[in-house]
Protein backbone atom coordinates (compact mmCIF):
# COMPACT_ATOMS: atom_id res chain seq x y z
CA UNK A 1 0.00 0.00 0.00
CA UNK A 2 3.24 2.40 1.17
CA UNK A 3 3.30 2.30 -3.05
CA UNK A 4 -0.57 3.35 -3.71
CA UNK A 5 -1.23 5.23 -0.51
CA UNK A 6 -0.04 8.09 -2.66
CA UNK A 7 -1.02 7.10 -5.96
CA UNK A 8 0.89 8.23 -8.80
CA UNK A 9 -1.56 9.93 -10.70
CA UNK A 10 -4.78 10.91 -8.50
CA UNK A 11 -5.75 14.70 -8.98
CA UNK A 12 -7.70 16.30 -6.28
CA UNK A 13 -11.51 16.59 -6.81
CA UNK A 14 -12.51 19.46 -8.61
CA UNK A 15 -14.53 20.38 -5.72
CA UNK A 16 -11.50 20.82 -3.35
CA UNK A 17 -10.07 23.19 -5.96
CA UNK A 18 -8.72 26.37 -4.72
CA UNK A 19 -10.01 29.39 -7.51
CA UNK A 20 -5.90 30.25 -7.41
CA UNK A 21 -5.89 26.67 -9.15
CA UNK A 22 -8.06 27.57 -11.74
CA UNK A 23 -6.73 28.42 -15.60
CA UNK A 24 -10.69 29.13 -17.24
CA UNK A 25 -13.48 29.66 -15.23
CA UNK A 26 -16.73 29.17 -17.19
CA UNK A 27 -20.34 30.15 -15.50
CA UNK A 28 -23.52 30.04 -16.95
CA UNK A 29 -22.40 29.83 -20.90
CA UNK A 30 -25.44 29.91 -23.48
CA UNK A 31 -23.92 29.97 -27.30
CA UNK A 32 -26.59 30.84 -29.93
CA UNK A 33 -25.43 30.40 -33.66
CA UNK A 34 -28.52 32.77 -34.88
CA UNK A 35 -31.76 31.19 -33.07
CA UNK A 36 -29.75 27.99 -32.71
CA UNK A 37 -29.02 27.33 -29.11
CA UNK A 38 -26.19 25.06 -29.46
CA UNK A 39 -24.48 25.15 -25.50
CA UNK A 40 -26.98 25.62 -22.36
CA UNK A 41 -25.83 27.14 -19.04
CA UNK A 42 -22.27 25.67 -19.39
CA UNK A 43 -20.31 26.03 -15.86
CA UNK A 44 -17.43 24.35 -15.19
CA UNK A 45 -13.59 25.25 -14.15
CA UNK A 46 -11.11 23.61 -15.75
CA UNK A 47 -7.89 23.29 -13.73
CA UNK A 48 -4.49 24.49 -13.91
CA UNK A 49 -1.38 22.74 -15.14
CA UNK A 50 -3.66 19.70 -15.69
CA UNK A 51 -5.14 17.51 -19.10
CA UNK A 52 -9.17 18.28 -19.12
CA UNK A 53 -10.40 16.13 -21.87
CA UNK A 54 -13.91 17.48 -23.24
CA UNK A 55 -15.80 14.17 -24.82
CA UNK A 56 -19.44 13.43 -26.37
CA UNK A 57 -21.35 12.30 -29.27
CA UNK A 58 -20.59 14.21 -32.52
CA UNK A 59 -22.12 17.53 -32.98
CA UNK A 60 -22.45 18.14 -28.74
CA UNK A 61 -20.65 21.12 -28.93
CA UNK A 62 -16.99 19.49 -27.58
CA UNK A 63 -15.42 21.77 -30.44
CA UNK A 64 -17.75 24.81 -29.68
CA UNK A 65 -16.99 24.96 -26.42
CA UNK A 66 -13.18 25.24 -26.56
CA UNK A 67 -13.80 27.15 -29.69
CA UNK A 68 -14.85 29.41 -26.94
CA UNK A 69 -11.22 29.74 -24.64
CA UNK A 70 -9.53 31.68 -27.71
CA UNK A 71 -13.19 33.49 -29.13
CA UNK A 72 -12.42 31.07 -32.63
CA UNK A 73 -16.43 31.36 -32.98
CA UNK A 74 -15.90 35.02 -33.12
CA UNK A 75 -15.32 34.72 -36.57
CA UNK A 76 -18.93 33.11 -37.06
CA UNK A 77 -21.09 36.06 -37.63
CA UNK A 78 -24.08 34.17 -36.31
CA UNK A 79 -22.16 33.41 -32.80
CA UNK A 80 -23.21 35.17 -29.84
CA UNK A 81 -22.77 34.42 -26.50
CA UNK A 82 -24.17 34.72 -23.02
CA UNK A 83 -22.45 34.47 -20.00
CA UNK A 84 -18.53 34.27 -18.58
CA UNK A 85 -15.25 32.77 -19.56
CA UNK A 86 -12.99 34.21 -17.22
CA UNK A 87 -8.55 33.15 -17.79
CA UNK A 88 -6.39 34.68 -15.45
CA UNK A 89 -9.45 36.54 -13.39
CA UNK A 90 -10.44 38.57 -16.74
CA UNK A 91 -13.74 37.97 -18.67
CA UNK A 92 -12.23 37.19 -22.29
CA UNK A 93 -15.37 38.66 -24.15
CA UNK A 94 -14.85 41.89 -22.02
CA UNK A 95 -15.02 44.30 -25.21
CA UNK A 96 -11.55 45.76 -24.32
CA UNK A 97 -10.16 42.38 -24.64
CA UNK A 98 -7.60 42.07 -26.96
CA UNK A 99 -8.18 38.99 -29.01
CA UNK A 100 -4.81 38.71 -30.79
CA UNK A 101 -3.56 38.82 -27.48
CA UNK A 102 -5.68 36.14 -25.98
CA UNK A 103 -5.07 33.86 -29.28
CA UNK A 104 -1.28 33.98 -28.53
CA UNK A 105 -2.09 33.16 -24.98
CA UNK A 106 -4.63 30.19 -25.73
CA UNK A 107 -2.84 28.17 -28.56
CA UNK A 108 -5.01 25.79 -30.63
CA UNK A 109 -4.24 22.63 -32.31
CA UNK A 110 -6.94 20.98 -34.94
CA UNK A 111 -7.42 17.34 -35.92
CA UNK A 112 -5.39 17.03 -38.88
CA UNK A 113 -1.89 18.68 -39.04
CA UNK A 114 -1.60 22.05 -41.27
CA UNK A 115 2.32 23.10 -41.64
CA UNK A 116 2.77 26.17 -44.09
CA UNK A 117 4.01 25.07 -47.00
CA UNK A 118 7.46 26.24 -46.08
CA UNK A 119 10.62 25.43 -43.56
CA UNK A 120 10.29 23.50 -40.39
CA UNK A 121 11.71 26.44 -38.86
CA UNK A 122 10.07 28.77 -40.44
CA UNK A 123 6.83 26.98 -39.42
CA UNK A 124 8.01 27.31 -35.76
CA UNK A 125 8.56 30.61 -35.64
CA UNK A 126 5.67 32.31 -38.29
CA UNK A 127 3.88 33.51 -34.66
CA UNK A 128 7.17 34.88 -33.48
CA UNK A 129 7.87 37.06 -36.73
CA UNK A 130 4.13 38.14 -36.83
CA UNK A 131 4.89 39.47 -33.23
CA UNK A 132 7.73 41.58 -34.95
CA UNK A 133 10.46 38.96 -33.52
CA UNK A 134 13.76 38.85 -35.92
CA UNK A 135 16.63 38.86 -33.67
CA UNK A 136 18.06 35.66 -35.16
CA UNK A 137 19.19 33.91 -31.80
CA UNK A 138 16.05 34.46 -30.52
CA UNK A 139 14.68 32.51 -32.89
CA UNK A 140 16.94 29.92 -32.76
CA UNK A 141 16.25 29.47 -29.37
CA UNK A 142 12.73 29.40 -29.56
CA UNK A 143 12.62 26.29 -32.51
CA UNK A 144 14.80 24.85 -30.67
CA UNK A 145 13.17 24.75 -27.22
CA UNK A 146 9.57 24.51 -28.48
CA UNK A 147 10.71 21.45 -30.77
CA UNK A 148 12.17 19.77 -27.78
CA UNK A 149 8.75 20.60 -25.87
CA UNK A 150 6.81 18.83 -28.63
CA UNK A 151 9.18 16.01 -28.96
CA UNK A 152 10.23 16.46 -32.33
CA UNK A 153 13.74 17.88 -31.79
CA UNK A 154 15.65 14.84 -31.93
CA UNK A 155 13.65 13.87 -35.71
CA UNK A 156 14.00 17.26 -37.16
CA UNK A 157 17.60 18.94 -35.57
CA UNK A 158 19.74 18.19 -39.16
CA UNK A 159 16.81 19.35 -41.44
CA UNK A 160 15.22 22.06 -40.38
CA UNK A 161 15.20 23.98 -43.28
CA UNK A 162 13.59 20.90 -45.08
CA UNK A 163 9.81 21.65 -46.08
CA UNK A 164 7.26 20.25 -43.35
CA UNK A 165 5.38 19.18 -45.82
CA UNK A 166 8.18 16.35 -46.11
CA UNK A 167 7.35 15.10 -42.43
CA UNK A 168 4.84 12.53 -41.47
CA UNK A 169 1.55 13.03 -40.33
CA UNK A 170 2.35 12.57 -36.69
CA UNK A 171 5.63 14.63 -37.04
CA UNK A 172 3.49 17.78 -38.81
CA UNK A 173 1.06 17.19 -36.16
CA UNK A 174 3.95 17.64 -33.36
CA UNK A 175 5.30 20.46 -35.83
CA UNK A 176 1.79 22.38 -35.52
CA UNK A 177 2.20 21.78 -31.57
CA UNK A 178 5.79 23.58 -31.13
CA UNK A 179 4.63 26.31 -33.52
CA UNK A 180 1.85 26.95 -30.86
CA UNK A 181 4.43 25.99 -28.03
CA UNK A 182 6.66 28.46 -29.24
CA UNK A 183 4.63 31.46 -28.56
CA UNK A 184 4.43 30.81 -24.79
CA UNK A 185 0.85 29.95 -24.28
CA UNK A 186 -0.46 29.38 -21.01
CA UNK A 187 -3.31 27.47 -22.39
CA UNK A 188 -3.33 24.43 -25.19
CA UNK A 189 -6.66 23.46 -26.83
CA UNK A 190 -6.27 20.22 -28.83
CA UNK A 191 -9.29 19.77 -31.06
CA UNK A 192 -8.97 16.03 -31.76
CA UNK A 193 -5.58 15.94 -32.61
CA UNK A 194 -4.70 12.51 -33.29
CA UNK A 195 -7.54 11.44 -35.34
CA UNK A 196 -6.04 11.62 -38.64
CA UNK A 197 -3.17 9.87 -37.04
CA UNK A 198 -1.64 6.02 -36.54
CA UNK A 199 -1.20 4.02 -33.69
CA UNK A 200 1.96 4.83 -32.45
CA UNK A 201 1.84 8.58 -33.62
CA UNK A 202 -1.42 8.88 -31.26
CA UNK A 203 0.22 7.32 -28.57
CA UNK A 204 3.95 10.01 -28.83
CA UNK A 205 1.27 12.91 -29.08
CA UNK A 206 -0.08 11.75 -26.06
CA UNK A 207 3.07 10.94 -24.39
CA UNK A 208 3.55 14.56 -24.76
CA UNK A 209 0.37 15.60 -23.80
CA UNK A 210 1.52 13.92 -20.46
CA UNK A 211 4.66 15.94 -20.63
CA UNK A 212 3.16 19.56 -21.25
CA UNK A 213 0.93 19.77 -18.39
CA UNK A 214 3.81 20.48 -16.25
CA UNK A 215 4.17 23.60 -18.22
CA UNK A 216 0.75 24.22 -19.84
CA UNK A 217 -3.12 23.67 -19.23
CA UNK A 218 -4.36 21.31 -21.89
CA UNK A 219 -7.83 21.19 -22.72
CA UNK A 220 -8.34 18.06 -25.41
CA UNK A 221 -11.32 17.45 -27.39
CA UNK A 222 -11.62 14.00 -28.22
CA UNK A 223 -13.61 11.28 -29.93
CA UNK A 224 -11.63 9.06 -28.39
CA UNK A 225 -12.93 7.79 -24.91
CA UNK A 226 -10.13 5.45 -24.36
CA UNK A 227 -7.61 8.83 -25.60
CA UNK A 228 -9.10 10.58 -22.66
CA UNK A 229 -9.24 7.98 -20.20
CA UNK A 230 -5.19 7.32 -20.95
CA UNK A 231 -4.78 11.00 -21.07
CA UNK A 232 -6.69 13.36 -19.40
CA UNK A 233 -7.04 14.15 -15.39
CA UNK A 234 -10.25 15.97 -15.55
CA UNK A 235 -12.86 14.60 -18.16
CA UNK A 236 -16.39 16.88 -19.00
CA UNK A 237 -19.13 14.76 -20.86
CA UNK A 238 -21.28 16.90 -23.39
CA UNK A 239 -24.23 15.64 -24.74
CA UNK A 240 -27.04 18.16 -26.79
CA UNK A 241 -24.96 21.14 -25.78
CA UNK A 242 -25.39 20.49 -21.91
CA UNK A 243 -22.94 19.38 -19.51
CA UNK A 244 -23.91 16.44 -18.07
CA UNK A 245 -21.09 15.46 -15.82
CA UNK A 246 -17.25 17.07 -15.28
CA UNK A 247 -15.65 15.22 -12.50
CA UNK A 248 -11.87 13.70 -12.27
CA UNK A 249 -11.13 10.92 -15.28
CA UNK A 250 -11.30 8.03 -12.25
CA UNK A 251 -14.34 8.91 -11.36
CA UNK A 252 -15.97 9.31 -15.10
CA UNK A 253 -13.93 6.22 -15.86
CA UNK A 254 -14.93 3.92 -12.96
CA UNK A 255 -17.94 4.62 -11.11
CA UNK A 256 -19.59 7.81 -13.33
CA UNK A 257 -22.53 9.60 -11.57
CA UNK A 258 -24.83 10.05 -13.82
CA UNK A 259 -26.63 7.15 -15.98
CA UNK A 260 -26.07 9.09 -19.47
CA UNK A 261 -22.31 8.74 -18.61
CA UNK A 262 -22.20 5.81 -17.93
CA UNK A 263 -24.43 4.61 -20.93
CA UNK A 264 -21.96 6.56 -23.11
CA UNK A 265 -18.64 5.10 -22.34
CA UNK A 266 -19.93 2.06 -22.02
CA UNK A 267 -21.04 2.35 -25.67
CA UNK A 268 -24.90 1.50 -24.21
CA UNK A 269 -25.66 4.48 -25.99
CA UNK A 270 -29.48 4.59 -27.69
CA UNK B 1 7.55 -12.91 -24.81
CA UNK B 2 8.67 -12.31 -21.02
CA UNK B 3 11.64 -10.12 -22.39
CA UNK B 4 8.68 -8.10 -24.29
CA UNK B 5 6.34 -7.94 -21.47
CA UNK B 6 8.67 -6.06 -19.55
CA UNK B 7 9.87 -3.84 -21.97
CA UNK B 8 8.42 0.34 -21.89
CA UNK B 9 5.56 1.49 -23.44
CA UNK B 10 5.55 4.46 -25.43
CA UNK B 11 3.25 5.75 -21.85
CA UNK B 12 6.02 6.36 -19.48
CA UNK B 13 3.07 6.53 -17.03
CA UNK B 14 1.93 3.09 -17.96
CA UNK B 15 4.96 1.85 -17.12
CA UNK B 16 5.13 3.66 -13.79
CA UNK B 17 1.49 2.39 -12.88
CA UNK B 18 2.57 -1.18 -13.68
CA UNK B 19 5.63 -1.21 -12.01
CA UNK B 20 3.79 0.42 -8.91
CA UNK B 21 1.21 -2.10 -8.38
CA UNK B 22 3.58 -4.78 -8.96
CA UNK B 23 5.31 -3.09 -5.96
CA UNK B 24 2.43 -2.87 -3.73
CA UNK B 25 1.93 -6.30 -4.19
CA UNK B 26 5.11 -7.54 -3.29
CA UNK B 27 5.04 -5.18 -0.30
CA UNK B 28 1.68 -6.10 0.77
CA UNK B 29 3.29 -9.55 0.46
CA UNK B 30 6.20 -8.63 2.60
CA UNK B 31 4.25 -7.62 5.47
CA UNK B 32 2.67 -10.80 5.16
CA UNK B 33 5.91 -12.48 4.95
CA UNK B 34 6.55 -11.00 8.40
CA UNK B 35 3.52 -11.52 9.85
CA UNK B 36 4.57 -14.91 10.16
CA UNK B 37 7.84 -14.84 11.00
CA UNK B 38 6.51 -13.04 14.02
CA UNK B 39 3.69 -15.64 14.56
CA UNK B 40 6.30 -18.37 14.58
CA UNK B 41 8.67 -16.33 17.14
CA UNK B 42 4.96 -16.12 19.08
CA UNK B 43 4.95 -19.71 19.07
CA UNK B 44 8.50 -20.62 20.19
CA UNK B 45 8.61 -18.12 22.78
CA UNK B 46 4.68 -18.02 23.86
CA UNK B 47 4.72 -14.11 23.20
CA UNK B 48 0.60 -13.77 23.36
CA UNK B 49 1.83 -9.73 23.08
CA UNK B 50 3.61 -10.57 20.02
CA UNK B 51 0.77 -12.66 18.43
CA UNK B 52 -1.92 -10.32 19.44
CA UNK B 53 0.26 -7.74 17.28
CA UNK B 54 0.23 -9.78 14.62
CA UNK B 55 -3.53 -9.66 14.37
CA UNK B 56 -3.96 -6.61 14.47
CA UNK B 57 -2.02 -5.68 11.71
CA UNK B 58 -3.61 -7.99 9.65
CA UNK B 59 -6.04 -5.00 9.17
CA UNK B 60 -3.16 -3.13 7.18
CA UNK B 61 -3.06 -6.29 4.83
CA UNK B 62 -6.90 -5.92 4.53
CA UNK B 63 -6.83 -2.20 3.46
CA UNK B 64 -3.64 -2.92 1.24
CA UNK B 65 -5.77 -5.64 -0.86
CA UNK B 66 -9.06 -3.23 -0.86
CA UNK B 67 -6.76 -0.28 -2.81
CA UNK B 68 -4.87 -3.00 -5.18
CA UNK B 69 -8.09 -4.27 -5.98
CA UNK B 70 -9.19 -0.23 -7.04
CA UNK B 71 -5.88 0.52 -8.46
CA UNK B 72 -6.26 -2.71 -10.65
CA UNK B 73 -9.78 -1.43 -11.61
CA UNK B 74 -8.49 2.10 -12.37
CA UNK B 75 -5.91 0.78 -14.59
CA UNK B 76 -8.20 -1.51 -16.27
CA UNK B 77 -10.89 1.22 -16.85
CA UNK B 78 -8.28 4.13 -18.06
CA UNK B 79 -5.67 1.90 -20.12
CA UNK B 80 -7.16 -0.57 -21.50
CA UNK B 81 -3.92 -3.26 -21.35
CA UNK B 82 -4.34 -5.93 -23.61
CA UNK B 83 -2.22 -9.16 -23.75
CA UNK B 84 0.89 -9.49 -21.68
CA UNK B 85 -0.07 -6.16 -19.70
CA UNK B 86 -3.88 -7.40 -19.38
CA UNK B 87 -2.01 -10.93 -18.01
CA UNK B 88 -0.17 -8.97 -15.22
CA UNK B 89 -3.54 -6.98 -14.73
CA UNK B 90 -5.68 -9.97 -14.02
CA UNK B 91 -2.68 -12.28 -12.25
CA UNK B 92 -1.98 -9.36 -10.16
CA UNK B 93 -5.84 -9.12 -9.01
CA UNK B 94 -5.62 -12.73 -8.34
CA UNK B 95 -2.14 -12.87 -6.41
CA UNK B 96 -3.92 -10.15 -4.89
CA UNK B 97 -6.48 -12.13 -3.26
CA UNK B 98 -4.47 -15.07 -2.26
CA UNK B 99 -1.87 -13.46 -0.51
CA UNK B 100 -4.71 -11.47 1.84
CA UNK B 101 -5.96 -15.17 2.69
CA UNK B 102 -2.59 -16.03 3.09
CA UNK B 103 -2.51 -13.12 5.55
CA UNK B 104 -6.08 -14.52 7.09
CA UNK B 105 -4.02 -17.84 7.40
CA UNK B 106 -1.37 -16.39 9.35
CA UNK B 107 -3.95 -14.48 11.65
CA UNK B 108 -5.34 -17.83 12.56
CA UNK B 109 -2.10 -19.74 13.42
CA UNK B 110 -1.70 -16.69 15.58
CA UNK B 111 -5.21 -16.48 17.67
CA UNK B 112 -3.89 -20.25 18.12
CA UNK B 113 -1.04 -18.82 20.27
CA UNK B 114 -3.25 -16.71 22.02
CA UNK B 115 -5.20 -19.72 23.19
CA UNK B 116 -5.29 -20.58 26.87
CA UNK B 117 -5.35 -23.73 27.51
CA UNK B 118 -2.80 -25.08 24.02
CA UNK B 119 -1.85 -28.71 24.62
CA UNK B 120 1.47 -29.81 26.32
CA UNK B 121 3.17 -31.35 23.37
CA UNK B 122 6.57 -30.03 22.54
CA UNK B 123 7.05 -32.74 19.55
CA UNK B 124 3.89 -30.90 18.09
CA UNK B 125 5.00 -27.76 18.84
CA UNK B 126 8.30 -29.03 17.54
CA UNK B 127 6.50 -29.60 13.90
CA UNK B 128 4.40 -26.37 13.69
CA UNK B 129 7.33 -24.72 14.25
CA UNK B 130 9.18 -26.44 11.52
CA UNK B 131 6.69 -26.75 9.08
CA UNK B 132 5.75 -23.19 9.96
CA UNK B 133 9.19 -22.36 8.23
CA UNK B 134 8.46 -24.32 5.25
CA UNK B 135 5.65 -22.63 4.35
CA UNK B 136 7.87 -19.26 5.30
CA UNK B 137 10.31 -19.87 2.98
CA UNK B 138 7.78 -20.79 0.36
CA UNK B 139 6.05 -17.32 0.93
CA UNK B 140 9.55 -15.98 0.49
CA UNK B 141 10.53 -17.64 -3.12
CA UNK B 142 7.11 -17.41 -4.39
CA UNK B 143 7.53 -13.71 -3.97
CA UNK B 144 10.79 -13.83 -5.06
CA UNK B 145 9.32 -15.42 -8.12
CA UNK B 146 6.62 -12.59 -8.88
CA UNK B 147 9.13 -9.76 -8.61
CA UNK B 148 11.13 -11.18 -11.35
CA UNK B 149 8.60 -13.01 -12.78
CA UNK B 150 10.69 -15.89 -12.90
CA UNK B 151 9.10 -18.75 -14.39
CA UNK B 152 11.32 -21.84 -13.24
CA UNK B 153 12.28 -20.80 -9.89
CA UNK B 154 7.52 -20.80 -10.03
CA UNK B 155 7.70 -24.68 -10.92
CA UNK B 156 9.91 -25.21 -8.61
CA UNK B 157 7.97 -24.10 -5.30
CA UNK B 158 4.48 -25.45 -7.09
CA UNK B 159 6.26 -28.95 -6.57
CA UNK B 160 7.17 -28.18 -3.35
CA UNK B 161 3.91 -27.89 -2.17
CA UNK B 162 3.63 -31.76 -1.78
CA UNK B 163 6.41 -31.69 0.78
CA UNK B 164 4.16 -29.31 2.85
CA UNK B 165 1.13 -31.84 2.59
CA UNK B 166 2.94 -34.47 3.36
CA UNK B 167 4.61 -32.10 6.95
CA UNK B 168 0.80 -31.18 7.54
CA UNK B 169 -0.55 -35.45 7.15
CA UNK B 170 2.52 -36.21 9.69
CA UNK B 171 1.52 -33.65 12.30
CA UNK B 172 -2.31 -34.58 11.83
CA UNK B 173 -1.36 -38.22 12.95
CA UNK B 174 1.04 -36.98 15.25
CA UNK B 175 -2.31 -34.61 16.45
CA UNK B 176 -4.71 -37.59 16.79
CA UNK B 177 -2.65 -39.45 18.92
CA UNK B 178 -1.59 -37.23 21.24
CA UNK B 179 -4.96 -35.97 21.83
CA UNK B 180 -6.56 -38.84 23.52
CA UNK B 181 -3.53 -38.32 25.96
CA UNK B 182 -4.86 -34.79 27.08
CA UNK B 183 -8.19 -35.24 25.85
CA UNK B 184 -9.57 -32.44 28.90
CA UNK B 185 -8.41 -29.50 26.59
CA UNK B 186 -10.37 -30.40 23.33
CA UNK B 187 -10.82 -26.87 22.37
CA UNK B 188 -7.30 -26.32 22.11
CA UNK B 189 -6.63 -29.07 20.34
CA UNK B 190 -9.26 -28.04 17.60
CA UNK B 191 -7.11 -24.56 17.53
CA UNK B 192 -4.33 -26.75 16.85
CA UNK B 193 -5.66 -28.19 14.32
CA UNK B 194 -7.16 -25.12 12.38
CA UNK B 195 -3.80 -23.79 12.47
CA UNK B 196 -2.54 -26.71 10.64
CA UNK B 197 -4.72 -26.65 8.42
CA UNK B 198 -4.03 -22.96 8.17
CA UNK B 199 -0.40 -23.88 7.32
CA UNK B 200 -1.64 -26.65 4.71
CA UNK B 201 -3.41 -23.81 2.97
CA UNK B 202 -0.58 -21.42 3.09
CA UNK B 203 1.17 -23.51 0.84
CA UNK B 204 -1.85 -24.10 -1.49
CA UNK B 205 -2.12 -20.41 -2.16
CA UNK B 206 1.38 -20.16 -2.72
CA UNK B 207 0.84 -22.96 -5.05
CA UNK B 208 -1.66 -20.79 -6.85
CA UNK B 209 -0.02 -17.73 -7.05
CA UNK B 210 3.05 -20.05 -9.27
CA UNK B 211 0.11 -21.07 -11.28
CA UNK B 212 -0.85 -17.17 -11.70
CA UNK B 213 2.41 -16.19 -12.38
CA UNK B 214 3.27 -18.76 -14.84
CA UNK B 215 0.07 -17.92 -16.91
CA UNK B 216 1.01 -14.24 -16.85
CA UNK B 217 4.61 -14.99 -18.22
CA UNK B 218 3.94 -17.32 -20.64
CA UNK B 219 -0.08 -17.59 -21.24
CA UNK B 220 -0.39 -21.12 -20.35
CA UNK B 221 -3.09 -22.57 -17.84
CA UNK B 222 -1.34 -24.59 -15.49
CA UNK B 223 -4.35 -24.81 -12.79
CA UNK B 224 -6.41 -28.23 -12.38
CA UNK B 225 -4.02 -30.18 -14.14
CA UNK B 226 -2.93 -33.61 -12.28
CA UNK B 227 0.73 -33.18 -13.83
CA UNK B 228 1.13 -29.64 -15.41
CA UNK B 229 4.90 -29.56 -15.81
CA UNK B 230 4.93 -32.91 -17.17
CA UNK B 231 2.35 -32.12 -19.74
CA UNK B 232 3.95 -28.84 -20.94
CA UNK B 233 7.50 -30.29 -21.39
Amino acid sequence: MDTLDSPLFTVPKLDNLAQSDIAIDVRDLDLYFGERKVLHQISMRIPQNKVTAIIGPSGCGKSTLIGCFNRLNDLNQDCHIKGRVSIGGKDIFHHKQNVPELRAKVGMVFQRPNPFPISIYENVVYGLRIKGISDRRLLDNAVESALHKAALWDEVKDKLFDSALLLSSGQQQRLVIARSLALEPEILLLDEPTSALDPISTLLIEELINDLRSQFTVVIVTHNLQQAARVSDYTAFLYQGELIEYSDTDTIFTMPEQQQTEAYITGRYG
Amino acid sequence: MQELSQSPHISGRFNQELESLKNAVLSMGGIVEEQLANTLKALRDSDKRLAEQVVITDARVNDMEVHIDQECMRIIARRNPIAGDLRLVLTIVKINTDVERIGDEVERIANMVLVKSLPSSEIIKAGMFNTGHLILDMIRATLDAFARMDVEAAKAIHQDDAKIDQEYKKLLIQVLSDMQQEAEILPGWLDVLWALRAMERIGDRCKNICEYLIYSVEGINVRHLENPFGELS
